[in-house]
């Protein structure tokens, strides 16, 4: 104990007048109300575990003019995930989903290595690896795959009148197909080099994939901020027949979010079919839904829609990120991998519900006068 | 039976009731009144249990309670029927009235739910009510005023000693109230205690043996219906004496004004204006400044046209001129850039979108008109948020509250408050003043009048009639979802009346 002890404050003078002006929230206070907050303790705290089993973590180095080191590995890891994450939590502050996320991370990167072919070439008695189409045309095609996808999606759903599970389930399924239709069931590599930039390259010393992440956030945020978007989505997310009733095109504006998420799987193939210079239409983006909903709803999004964080779902999937290096770095058997995932996922929603934070409260100060 | 003294309830800062006592006595039925944001609420649930008092005593039958739930509150024998219907709409009649507490049959352990025993102890308690509804029809499939009386009719079918009432006749039309007036003398002589809680003065001295009213969350006291003339109970729930405006004495240029409007050309104009099974073709105009009061019964047709002409419900015959140029909506935007506005008549549903803040939802229609682009700033949000605040007397602690947290009238005050901030040229009311106390109706009301003067057209459905007469320049009757006829301002009730009822020829 020191003499500093704040717990037990000196009595107030008492010539203070009888109504006090309420006491100024202390910015302890205020940060721990921040609904940011949880996640970011999360995330502080898997670090901090992953930090004591790998003192390597917080070592950055600069060589050949690019930044390595563990920290950067796990950020541009967790970028197509943040990407995908990011356009789905529009779709769920609409109360909708789209778990098509995966397929469409499978097709994007199919198209992708269709139109640059598998080429070979002597050209002044060196091998290159030439594209078919111009690297520009390229990406188009294959984030325009993405969105023409997601707007399917977003038909199926304010236009048809279907369930978002169930119409993103047919395109789950559907274009899972698709993307082994393209791929012939086959792993297609790539290997025209100047694609290679998105999923390994470097700018200004920094990894490509988190800048593009880093891009689409600040994208977002910009449109979210300056636009009355946010708005409508939230308030289609809370009630879509009252936003109509004023005035607000729901319809049109769902359509456009489900088409966005889309191209956000799309962006997402494509960095990893360049990371892995492989477009797999088997397996590449496999389940990557299921982390993508985890992630926006660790980030403090309500899957029933109404409320939503964008910074909260980037702190999601780097959450899942580092606790899958952390997994890898303490050497858990892979054959027990999935289950300790599963089990620091329950631990960490459970610490996120404010109705099990009450009942822990409840036990800890139990017998004692409030 | 059941008595509640020095009740107080606080939520943060803010004292939502302070001192406040209730004696509800076996064999009466007590009328609960009180403006919006009294206390009538709070109290209620403080009765049954939603939410604790932090001081004042519950006794049941000299025994000293503390209800911990609404379920625990239903156990002691006290039920309740909320304002809002709060049943499934996806489940039988039946099996709403018996939620929660199926009969069952069987082994232990492996209990079906006995469907016949339900249904049959379902009819048999529907016909102690006299309400003639199929058990087995689904809840949302049948109009609100039924839902309402399957709730009355579920919070009947526990053993209850109390039964609290809060505002159950506000969607149910004349004959509707009358029989559940009917059913509640029963109960009532049956030696229940009833606590009813109204905004309709004339359905207080109707039925009720004794009066509680309550202001500011206070206490102010307690008559029997001789004692109290409804003069001096307004005057007890508002704390001053508001002159009800009377159609004698609104405007004395009316026949002036008349003529001036049949002069000009029609605002908006419907000829032959329906859609198949909604509405059978009428023709109406609207000139600017005129007010048209629209009058029916539930079902009449009243609510179709409005949602036809906003474009809520697409209409396929006959044609919609807006300053004489035919338009055709097919969503309420297009309507909403012509100037057109929509306060409906289901504010939880159709109107307020709860856990966004009171400026956002004043700010949304304004928002949706102007597209995503240009955003409207937050420091003037607020400020347009603060304007309607202020004008209409809305009561929030601040703009950035939930709109959920605000009392219905205050609810209803804050749709206003959007549509107005659009400044349309068409305000289309559906059943404004539902749910809405006394003085708070005057205001909007008198801020109707007010727009009309300043030049809105507006079109006023009501199924409250001396309300439409007070307020229209004319009057249309709706009846079996045609127009019945039109009135003149200055029409009697019992034309209106005829009107409604004449049989379809």
């Amino acid at each position: 104990m020191t003499t500093h002890d704040m717990s037990t404050p000196a009595p107030l003078p008492a010539k203070q007048t009888p109504p006090p002006p309420p006491p100024p929230d202390s910015i302890w206070l205020r940060a721990a109300r921040h609904p940011l907050i949880w996640p970011l303790a999360t995330l502080a705290l898997i670090l901090a575990v992953n930090a004591s089993l790998n003192p390597g973590l917080w070592h950055l180095q600069w060589r050949d003019g690019h930044l390595y080191g563990s920290l950067i590995d796990i950020v541009n890891r967790a970028a197509p995930l943040a990407v995908v994450a990011l356009g789905l939590t529009l779709v769920i502050a609409t109360r909708g989903i789209d778990i098509s996320v995966g397929a469409v991370v499978a097709i994007s990167g199919a198209v992708a290595a269709l139109m640059m072919g598998n080429a070979v070439a002597v050209i002044n008695g060196a091998l290159v690896h030439p594209s078919r189409f111009p690297l520009a045309l390229v990406v188009l095609a294959a984030l325009a795959a993405g969105g023409l996808c997601g707007a399917w999606n977003g038909l199926l759903v304010a236009r048809a009148g279907l369930q978002p599970i169930i119409a993103t389930l047919i395109m789950m399924l559907a274009g899972r197909g698709a993307a082994q239709l393209l791929t012939g069931g086959q792993i297609l590599s790539i290997s025209y080099p100047p694609y290679f930039v998105f999923g390994s390259g470097f700018f200004l010393g920094l990894p490509v994939a988190a800048l593009i992440a880093l891009a689409v956030w600040g994208g977002m945020t910009l449109m979210l901020e300056r636009s009355a978007l946010g708005l409508f989505i939230r308030a289609i997310g809370i009630n879509p027949r009252a936003a109509r009733v004023a005035g607000v095109r729901a319809r049109t504006i769902t359509i456009c979010v489900y088409a966005f998420c889309g191209l956000c799987a799309g962006i997402a193939g494509v960095i990893v079919s360049s990371n892995v210079k492989s477009a797999d239409g088997n397996n590449a983006g496999l389940l990557m839904e299921l982390d993508a909903i985890l992630a926006v709803t660790i980030g403090g999004t309500l899957l029933t829609g109404g409320r939503f964080s964008l910074a909260g779902t980037v702190i999601g999937a780097l959450i899942i990120q580092t606790l899958t290096s952390t997994i890898y770095a303490i050497g858990v058997p892979p054959e027990i991998n999935l289950v300790v995932k599963a089990v620091v996922v329950f631990a960490v929603m459970l610490l996120q519900s404010a109705e099990f934070r009450r009942q822990l409260r409840a036990i800890a100060f139990r017998g004692e006068p409030r | 039976m059941l008595n509640a003294t020095g009740i107080d309830k606080r939520y943060g800062a803010v004292t939502v009731l302070e001192g406040v006592q209730l004696h509800l006595r076996a064999g009466e039925v007590h009328a609960l009144m009180g403006q919006n944001g009294a206390g009538k609420s709070t109290l209620i649930k403080i009765l049954t249990g939603v939410v604790a008092p932090n001081a004042g005593t519950l006794a049941l039958d000299g025994q000293a309670i503390a209800p911990e739930s609404p379920l625990a509150s239903q156990h002691l024998g006290i039920s309740t029927v909320y304002q809002e219907v709060n049943l499934c709409p996806n489940l039988t009649v039946a099996e709403n009235i018996f939620a929660g507490r199926y009969p069952r049959r069987g082994w232990p352990g492996l209990k079906a739910i006995d469907g016949p025993r339900m249904l049959r102890e379902t009819r048999a308690l529907l016909a102690r009510l006299h309400l003639a509804i199929d058990p087995t029809r689904t809840l949302g499939s049948l109009p609100v005023a039924v839902q309402q009386l399957v709730a009355i009719a579920r919070a009947l079918s526990v053993d209850a000693k109390v039964l609290i009432l809060d505002e159950p006749t506000s969607s149910l039309d004349d004959s509707e109230v009358e029989s559940l007036f009917t059913v509640l003398r029963g109960l009532r002589d049956s030696g229940l205690a009833i606590l009813f809680v109204t905004h309709f003065l004339d359905q207080v001295y109707a039925i009720a043996d004794r009066i509680t009213v309550l202001r500011n969350g206070r206490f102010v006291g307690e008559w029997t219906p001789a004692q109290l003339p409804a003069p001096a109970l307004v005057a007890a729930m508002v704390g001053r004496d508001i002159a009800l405006a009377s159609a004698e004495t609104v405007d004395a240029e009316a026949p002036a004004k008349q003529v001036a409007l049949e002069g000009s050309a029609p605002r908006l104009s419907l000829r032959d204006f329906g859609a198949q099974r909604r509405l059978h073709p009428l023709s109406l105009d609207l000139h600017d400044g005129e007010v048209v009061g629209v009058a029916g019964l539930l079902g009449s047709g009243r609510t179709e046209l409005a949602r036809l002409m906003f474009g809520l419900d697409a209409a396929d015959s006959g044609t919609l001129l807006v300053k004489g140029q035919p338009v055709r909506f097919t969503h309420p935007a297009q309507a909403v850039r012509l100037g057109l506005a929509f306060c409906p008549e289901e504010r939880k549903a159709d109107g307020i979108v709860g856990e966004l803040s009171v400026r956002e939802n004043i700010v949304l229609a304004l928002q949706a008109r102007a597209g995503l682009w240009p955003c409207i700033r937050p420091a003037k949000q607020r400020e347009l948020a603060q304007r309607y605040i202020e004008l209409l007397g809305i009561r929030a602690a601040d703009s950035d509250m939930p709109i959920a947290l605000l009392s219905g009238g205050n609810q209803q005050k804050a749709l206003l408050a959007r549509w107005l901030a659009t400044s349309p040229r068409v305000l289309i009311l559906d059943e404004p003043t539902r749910g809405v106390d006394v003085a708070a109706k005057q205001e909007l009301m008198n801020e109707v009048m007010r727009l009309a003067r300043e030049g809105m057209s507006v079109l006023f459905i009501s199924s409250e009639i001396d309300e439409v007469l007070r307020i229209s320049d004319r009057i249309v009757v709706m009846r079996d979802r045609r127009k019945a006829g039109e009135l003149p301002r200055g029409a009697s009730e019992a034309q209106v009346m005829d009107m409604i009822c004449e049989p379809a020829a």
